[in-house]
């Protein structure tokens, strides 16, 4: 915005933008904190807030009782691997989408939207029992391909969002130059894509990487990722609160540093069609 | 087959050094419980004796019986051994769902497993589990401020005596609370303390012809009971509280009683994590004359489930768990106060583990069980906390919420007691009952 | 501009996605609806044959159902409500100029990074704990009695959670929206007197109608399903038990497959009125 501001009314948002933005981040900040006291300073009365022994102690708990490493590779294997391959079948789709549209485009997109509702819970004995005619229980490309197609409607809609806004008149004028199907792809549309299909990969590697039902109930010892890393830390006996902190510090702490390294594109990108 | 690998356990023994040609690697479910941690952190010992591997799934009670459930019900075959209570395993055993563990060598002794333990973990006399831990429940109480309350605690105290002393040690300005019990819903939560007080009681789960009797006068005595118990002596939130949640009150020195599990005894006087170890006494769970003590009877198992590929290695590892040696290595490394309990009568009858202050208690509150005879009036079922038929874990922790809004206030007795009843006979009907 | 090259080149590229779709939809649907006819206990020998529409009759009949179906809606349009109304006001917020601004951005977006089962853990132990937790302390603070937030206003609390999980991703693409707002239209606006509230109302508002209803679209789909939140913290009681979690309940806790099946057959058909009720107003809204 191009209007002149006061010092003084800049000073005001600042305050007031940051006493809301420190509230929100709050509960993220005192559970890295808690995770460096110790299990009876995490418990104390009243709480403390900087002024503790700080400790590396939970870390060392944690990283002794579970490999951490395992998990967040299987993480990094799972969110990653769902995405690419999401985004393989998703650009295609999009851009026809986009580009050809026909009558029905926009329920076929509808439709794909609407898949995401089928409740999990109530489809998990069916396709645990798939799984196991398949072999794919507790392996990494089974778990994949399930985060993939749970993503996929969110992904093509995301896609098809962005392509829409890509002037036409520019492929028209590619093609009468004589551009081929692929080159129009490779060298026109992909360029002017790329912001809309960074934004549509950390969202949905953020989503593959949140997910806790199927990544849980589909894994067991080698495929599971740090949502099944969590879940044998939460209430276990006696004092745990600087425990679970450092394990949720630990699953959270990937995600949430890539998450700020590409905020700029997140924000830019994260539109659904939102402007027009 | 189980000769065979006797005399390779016998092999290894000998010389030390020594790695099968048929390693292999097991997964094994477990609870993210103490002792079950403490075991993993010593599998090496395992993989030393026999050269085979293991992968562990530790997880949180309830996302576990879950998995395991949901994985053993359609033969999904992940896991090679899963940590199972004894609620699961006689229903299993029954469905062929279990490898027997009917032919453990000799010098693992099965005969050394306390009976009340075994009987719980058989089905017609073949063992199906082997006990990993065993536990009653019993009352675990501040000597300090019973001291303060001018009341000394019985060895084996009734209801009345728990409840007044409860009120008299309250002292909500120092966050003192006389007494916490158990009131987060979940069958093996608030629905344990519950039945097992309830048989204390008079109660019961079903009539003879599973009819549901929380209509009866016996189940709104109990509930009464409870609820005033907690409104006037218990802990803020304790429609919440679950065994975690009050040994960490308990620890930090907010509870002058805790009626709960037995193992719990030995977190409670261990000084690193309990503000109040020194200042813990034991006695029995309260009763109401009638003949019947309000603990109940646990143990969490080992079982192999059929199908599994690697059932040897299973075999060993459970062997290796659940044996005599495996005591030993945990009282040389950790102390005796660590030792897994209730699992071996050797243990009780071993000097060095007769010190451990609440070893003999435990032992007496174990015997004092009866899964067979849980109740005053006759029951068609087995089980002391727990009704052993598949519905119980979806009826109980249905009905255990809607105590648990009673206990916080939402609901009057009456009401929960009502809505129980109602719920409970819908799942019986769809069960076929 | 399509010629009938394109259109089957389009038709080509679209085939894979639709194909797994439809397969992801169908292969499960089929499935589910086949289970939800039958007597299917796993515990007492899995298949005992056919029964009709027994398992309707009795999910539907079953105390449990209508509350859950209301406990569903009241914690979708709660954090709906919230989420809408702070991301609003937030994105506006953070459309002011102000120092570190980048840096206020991220701490917003933070709790979007936060795995569901990580949050629930936290604000259960960490904040809601009525002995323990912050929030009681700062209620003692202040000399009041600490509030029991998960047993005595649960569905406050499990909204208030998922709400703080869901903000960053409503004020996102608020924000977004608000950016593309023509600045010299406001600054005429503000030249002709108009003050700030009709401002927005006349104004900025209508520009957010289109974003405001893709975050509806997006969030409910999520929210329908939202899971770990209860199941971490109330696990169902004290009346927040959602149809999600009631199936839950009916396979896994009671394992019930057919009668979960049942419900699940209504989950679907519940997402899907709330579904074509909302893609009327978003499809509208995408068209102009």
């Amino acid at each position: 915005m191009a209007r002149k501001v006061t010092t003084r009314r800049k000073t005001i948002n600042t305050v007031f933008a940051w006493m809301i933005g420190l509230l929100i981040f709050f509960p993220i900040l005192w559970t890295i904190l808690t995770s460096f006291k110790t299990e009876a300073q995490a418990i104390s009365d009243p709480p403390v807030f900087f002024f503790f022994d700080w400790t590396l102690e939970n870390y060392a708990v944690v990283q002794e009782r579970s490999d951490y490493m395992r998990f967040l590779w299987n993480s990094v294997i799972l969110a990653g691997g769902s995405t690419v391959l999401g985004l393989i079948i998703a650009v295609p789709a999009a851009w026809s989408m986009a580009f050809v549209p026909s009558k029905r485009t926009k329920d076929i997109l509808m439709w794909m939207l609407s898949t995401k509702m089928l409740p999990a819970v109530g489809v998990l004995y069916p396709i645990y029992l798939l799984f196991i005619k398949l072999g794919l229980l507790d392996t990494r490309i089974g778990l994949t391909i399930v985060l993939m197609l749970i993503n996929l409607p969110i992904i093509v809609w995301m896609l098809y969002t962005y392509f829409k806004e890509i002037p036409g008149e520019i492929l028209e004028a590619a093609r009468m130059d004589g551009a081929s199907l692929k080159e129009e792809i490779l060298y026109i549309l992909t360029p002017m894509a790329v912001p809309g299909i960074a934004s549509t990969l950390l969202l949905n590697f953020i989503l593959a990487w949140n997910e806790a039902f199927w990544t849980l109930n589909l894994t067991a010892a080698k495929a599971a990722p740090l949502t099944a890393f969590i879940a044998s830390y939460s209430s276990p006996e006696g004092l745990f609160y600087a425990k679970l902190s450092a394990a949720s510090t630990m699953a959270i702490a990937p995600i949430l540093i890539l998450g700020w390294f590409s905020q700029k594109q997140l924000v830019r990108g994260l539109t659904f069609g939102a402007v027009k | 087959m189980a000769f065979h690998y006797r005399a390779l356990l016998g092999a290894c023994a000998v010389a030390a050094l020594c790695a099968p040609a048929n390693a292999e690697t097991i997964t094994i479910a477990t609870v993210n419980n103490g002792d079950m941690i403490r075991m993993q952190g010593l599998t090496d010992d395992f993989t030393a004796k026999t050269g085979h591997d293991v992968e562990w799934v530790t997880l949180e009670e309830n996302v576990l019986r879950q998995r395991v459930t949901q994985d053993i019900a359609t033969k999904g075959g992940q896991f090679d051994i899963m940590t199972i209570g004894m609620y699961e395993t006689p229903i299993w055993g029954k469905q062929d769902w279990l490898v027997a563990l009917d032919n453990l060598p000799d010098s693992y002794d099965t005969n050394d497993i306390l009976p009340a333990m075994r009987g719980g973990l058989s089905v017609d006399g073949t063992l199906y589990a082997a006990p990993f831990y065993g536990e009653s429940s019993m009352i675990m109480y501040r000597t300090d401020l019973m001291e303060k309350a001018g009341l000394e605690m019985p060895d084996a105290p009734t209801w009345e005596f728990v409840a007044d002393a409860a009120r008299k040690m309250t002292d909500k300005d120092n966050e003192i609370y006389g007494i916490c019990l158990r009131g987060k819903a979940g069958w093996g939560e608030n629905m344990a303390f519950l039945t097992a007080m309830s048989n204390s009681f008079g109660a019961r789960w079903f009539d003879m012809d599973w009819k549901p009797q929380f209509d009866s006068p016996e189940w709104k005595q109990t509930i009464d009971f409870y609820l005033d118990l907690m409104n006037e002596a218990g802990p803020p939130g304790a429609s919440t509280n679950g065994f975690n949640e009050n040994l960490s009150l308990f620890q930090q020195g907010k509870c002058g009683m805790w009626i709960d599990a037995t193992v719990a005894a030995s977190f409670v006087t261990n000084p690193d994590e309990s503000t109040v170890a020194d200042k813990v006494g034991f006695a029995l769970a309260p009763d109401n004359g009638l003949g019947k003590r309000s603990n109940w009877l646990w143990a969490w198992a080992l079982a192999i489930p059929a199908g599994t590929q690697k059932q040897e290695a299973a075999m060993q590892f459970i062997e290796w768990a659940t044996s005599e040696e495996y005591l030993d290595l945990v009282a040389e490394k950790e102390g005796w106060a660590n030792v897994p309990p209730g699992t071996r009568t050797s243990l009780y009858e071993n000097p060095e583990y007769a010190k451990v202050p609440f070893a003999k208690m435990t032992l007496d509150s174990i015997n004092s069980a009866d899964p067979t005879d849980p109740s005053v009036q006759e029951v068609p079922y087995v089980g002391v906390q727990f009704v052993a038929i598949p519905e119980f874990a979806g009826i109980a922790t249905q009905t255990g919420q809607e105590f648990a809004a009673a206990l916080a206030g939402q609901q009057t007795a009456d009401e929960a007691l009502s809505k129980a009843q109602t719920l409970t006979a819908e799942e019986m009907e769809a069960a076929g009952y | 501009m399509a010629t009938q090259h394109s259109r089957s080149a389009a038709r080509i590229m679209m085939a894979p996605a639709v194909i797994l779709l439809l397969g992801w939809m169908l292969v499960p649907l089929t499935m589910t609806l086949y289970f939800s006819f039958k007597k299917y206990l796993p515990l007492r020998g899995g298949d005992l044959g056919w029964i009709g529409f027994d398992n309707y009759v009795r999910f539907v009949s079953s105390s449990a159902f209508w509350p859950s179906v209301q406990t569903t809606l009241v914690i979708v349009l709660g954090v709906l409500l919230i989420t809408v109304v702070l991301g609003v006001l937030l994105a506006l917020l953070l459309d002011q100029p102000m120092w570190g601004q980048g840096v206020v951005r991220i701490l917003v977006i933070a709790p979007f990074f936060v795995m569901p089962t990580v949050s629930a853990l936290v604000w259960k132990n960490m904040f809601m704990d009525p002995v323990n937790g912050l929030l009681a302390h700062l209620w003692k603070f202040f000399g009041a009695q600490p509030i029991e937030w998960l047993s005595n206003a649960p569905l406050i609390s499990i909204i208030l959670i998922v709400a703080w999980q869901w903000l960053p991703f409503a004020t996102l693409i608020l924000l977004t929206a608000i950016q593309s707002l023509d600045s010299e239209q406001l600054e005429a606006a503000e030249m002709d007197g108009a003050p700030p509230l009709s401002r927005f109302g006349y104004i900025i508002l209508p520009h957010l109608a289109r974003a405001i209803t893709i975050v509806v679209l997006i969030q409910t789909i999520f929210l329908l399903a939202v899971f770990a939140e209860i199941f971490v913290t109330t696990q169902g009681s004290f009346g927040t038990r959602t149809l999600t979690y009631l199936i839950f309940q009916r396979v896994l806790e009671s394992q019930n497959v057919g009668l979960g099946s049942a419900g699940g057959v209504y989950a679907i058909i519940l997402a899907n009125i709330v579904a074509i009720f909302l893609m009327r107003i978003v499809g509208k809204n995408l068209d102009a």
